[in-house]
C-alpha cells in the first residue's frame, strides 16, 4: 500500500511530467527545424525571389504573398466577425431565432475541413466569379475559415465585459452605439486580438486551400487578382516534389518566425488603437 | 421655495408575470434629499430606475403608469430617452470606472454630448472633480487609469463623471454600500454639499444613513410605498405599523 504522501509525490511528479513533455515537444520541433534550416537561411534566401521553381534564389515573393493573403484576409474577416459578434452579443435578443442562426453556422463553418472550403473557393470564386487563381480568390476563402473563429472569440470578449460599463455609459445619455464604440469595444479589443492572432496562425499555416484558389505561382504578386504562392504552400511544394529539403527546412523556420512577428504587430498596433496599453 | 421636480403617478413595474411595483405616487421636491428605504427586493431599486427609464434595458420588463419632470411626462412613446438621461444622472452601487484615465472617464459625458473643444473640456472636467471633492487628490494624476484610485475615490469619480453632464436629478442607488466607514462619511458630506444644487434621490438599506442625509423618506414593502413623509416625522412617527417594525428593526 501506499501512503498519502507518496501517493500524492507520485501525482505531482506525474503532472510534472505532462508539463514537461509539452515544452519539451515544442522545444524539439522549433529546435530540429531551427538547426535544418538555418545553414539555408540567408539574407539572400530571405530577400532574393526563387529561381528554377525555388531549388535557387530565395523566398521573398513568398513572404510577400503570405503577407499580403493575410491581410487581404483579416480585412474581409474582422469588420464581419466582429460585426456579427455585436449583433449577437447586444443587438440580437437572445436566444432569437436569427441569433441561433448565426451561431449554429458559425459552429458548423468552424467544424468543415480547410480542403472543403478550398473546393467551394475553387468553383465559386476562382471559376463562377472568374476571379481565377488569385490573392483575392485566396483571400475570400481564407476569410470564411477564420470568420467563426473571430466571431466567437470577439463574442466572448464582449460577453466579459462588465455589465455596469453598458448601465453606466447608458445612464450617462450615451446611444447604444456610442456605448458599445466607446466602452464595450476598447474594454473587448484583448480578446478580439486573441481570435485574431489565432486567425493568422490558421492563415499563413494553410496549404490546401489556398494551392486550389489563390495557385502556386512563383511570380510577385502586383495586385489583388494576381495569383501568389504563400510560404507554406511553398514548403509544401519544396518537399513534396523533392526539391530542396533543406530549403524546405528554412522555409519552416521563417514561417515561425513571420507568425511570432506578425502577433507582435498586432498585438502592438490593436493595443494603441484602443489606448488599452496605456489604462491597464 | 419648494418646486416639485418629479412625479410619480401609478408607477407599476413588472418583469414578465411578476409584479414588481404597485400603482407608486411620490413627489419629489427640487433641491432635496430623498431616501427611499425598505428590504432586499422592495422595488426601491426598480422604482429609482424608473426615473430615468433604465429598467427598459432589461428584457420582457414593463412599466405603467407615469413620471413627470418638470412637468412633462417621461414615459411617452416619442420621448427622447438620451435628452432624459442627460437631466437625470444615476450613481450606482458599485463605483463603475471605465478602463480609462480619471480625465477621460469625467470628459466621457460631455464627449458624448458633443463638445470637442479641449479648453471647455479640461474645464468641465475640473468643475466636476472639485465639485465632488475629488479634485484636491487626484490633479496632479489626471491621466493615470482610474481603476488605481481607491474603492471610495471611484465612488467620487463616478460623481463627478455625473456631474460633467450637468443633470437636474442624481439618482443613487446604495451609493455606499461597498465603502468603508470614512469614505461613506465622505461620501454623505458630498451628497449634503450637492442638495444645493441638485434634486438627489438616494436608495439605501441603512436607515441611519437615511435619517442623516435626506429631507424625506419612502418606505417601500413588496412593491408598495408603504409611506412617504418627511424624514423626521417618518422616522419619530412613523403612521403605517409595518414601518414602525421596519424602523425599529423588528424585520428587514
Amino acid at each position: 500500500m501506499l501512503t498519502n504522501n507518496t501517493r500524492e509525490k507520485l501525482i505531482k511528479a506525474f503532472l510534472w511530467l505532462s508539463g514537461l513533455i509539452i515544452v519539451a515537444i515544442l522545444f524539439i520541433i522549433i529546435a530540429y527545424i531551427a538547426i535544418k534550416g538555418v545553414s539555408a537561411i540567408n539574407l539572400d534566401f530571405i530577400l532574393e525571389a526563387p529561381r528554377r521553381a525555388g531549388k535557387e534564389g530565395g523566398i521573398w515573393t513568398t513572404i510577400v504573398s503570405t503577407v499580403y493573403l493575410t491581410l487581404v484576409s483579416l480585412l474581409i474577416a474582422v469588420p464581419i466577425g466582429v460585426g456579427s459578434a455585436i449583433h449577437l452579443e447586444e443587438y440580437a435578443l437572445r436566444r432569437s431565432w436569427f441569433a441561433n442562426l448565426v451561431n449554429l453556422t458559425a459552429e458548423t463553418l468552424a467544424g468543415i475541413p480547410s480542403i472543403v472550403f478550398g473546393l467551394f473557393g475553387f468553383v465559386f470564386f476562382v471559376i463562377f466569379l472568374q476571379m481565377g487563381w488569385s490573392i483575392i480568390s485566396g483571400s475570400l476563402t481564407m476569410a470564411i475559415m477564420i470568420l467563426p473563429t473571430i466571431t466567437r472569440t470577439a463574442q466572448e470578449a464582449i460577453l466579459a465585459v462588465p455589465a455596469e460599463y453598458r448601465e453606466n455609459s447608458l445612464a450617462l445619455g450615451a446611444s447604444k452605439w456610442q456605448t458599445i464604440s466607446r466602452v464595450v469595444l476598447p474594454s473587448a479589443v484583448p480578446g478580439i486580438i486573441t481570435g485574431i492572432i489565432l486567425s493568422i496562425g490558421r492563415a499563413v499555416g494553410e496549404t490546401a486551400a489556398l494551392i486550389l484558389t489563390a495557385g502556386s505561382s512563383l511570380g510577385m504578386p502586383g495586385g489583388l487578382l494576381d495569383p501568389a504562392r504563400t510560404m507554406s504552400v511553398h514548403l509544401y511544394i519544396l518537399a513534396m516534389e523533392g526539391i530542396s529539403m533543406d530549403r524546405a527546412f528554412g522555409t519552416a523556420f521563417l514561417i515561425i518566425v513571420l507568425i511570432v512577428i506578425i502577433n507582435y504587430l498586432a498585438n502592438l498596433s490593436l493595443c494603441r488603437m484602443s489606448q488599452v496599453s496605456r489604462q491597464i | 421655495m419648494k418646486y416639485l421636480k418629479l412625479k410619480s403617478e401609478n408607477i407599476k413595474v413588472f418583469y414578465k408575470d411578476f409584479q414588481a411595483l404597485y400603482d407608486v405616487n411620490m413627489d419629489i421636491q427640487e433641491k432635496r434629499v430623498t431616501a427611499l428605504i425598505g428590504p432586499s427586493g422592495c422595488g426601491k431599486s426598480t422604482f429609482l430606475r424608473t426615473i430615468n427609464r433604465l429598467n427598459e434595458l432589461i428584457e420582457g420588463t414593463r412599466t405603467e403608469g407615469q413620471i413627470y419632470l418638470d412637468e412633462e411626462p417621461i414615459y411617452e412613446k416619442d420621448r427622447d430617452v438620451v435628452g432624459l438621461r442627460r437631466k437625470v444622472g444615476m450613481v450606482f452601487q458599485k463605483p463603475s470606472v471605465f478602463p480609462m484615465s480619471i480625465y477621460e472617464n469625467v470628459a466621457y459625458g460631455p464627449r458624448i454630448h458633443g463638445i470637442k473643444d479641449r479648453n471647455r473640456l479640461s474645464e468641465i472636467v475640473e468643475r466636476s472633480l472639485k465639485a465632488a471633492n475629488l479634485w484636491n487628490e487626484i490633479s496632479d494624476r489626471l491621466n493615470s487609469p482610474a481603476a488605481r484610485l481607491s474603492g471610495g475615490q471611484q465612488q467620487r469619480l463616478v460623481i463627478a463623471r455625473v456631474l460633467a453632464v450637468e443633470p437636474e436629478v442624481i439618482l443613487m442607488d446604495e451609493p455606499a454600500s461597498a465603502l468603508d466607514p470614512i469614505s461613506t462619511s465622505r461620501l454623505e458630506d458630498l451628497i449634503g454639499e450637492l442638495k444645493k444644487n441638485y434634486t438627489i434621490v438616494i436608495v439605501t438599506h441603512n436607515m441611519q444613513q437615511a435619517a442623516r442625509i435626506s429631507d424625506y423618506t419612502g418606505f417601500f414593502l413588496n412593491g408598495h410605498l408603504v409611506e412617504f413623509s418627511r424624514t423626521d416625522e417618518l422616522f419619530v412617527n412613523p403612521r403605517d405599523k409595518r414601518t414602525e417594525d421596519y424602523i425599529t428593526g423588528r424585520f428587514g
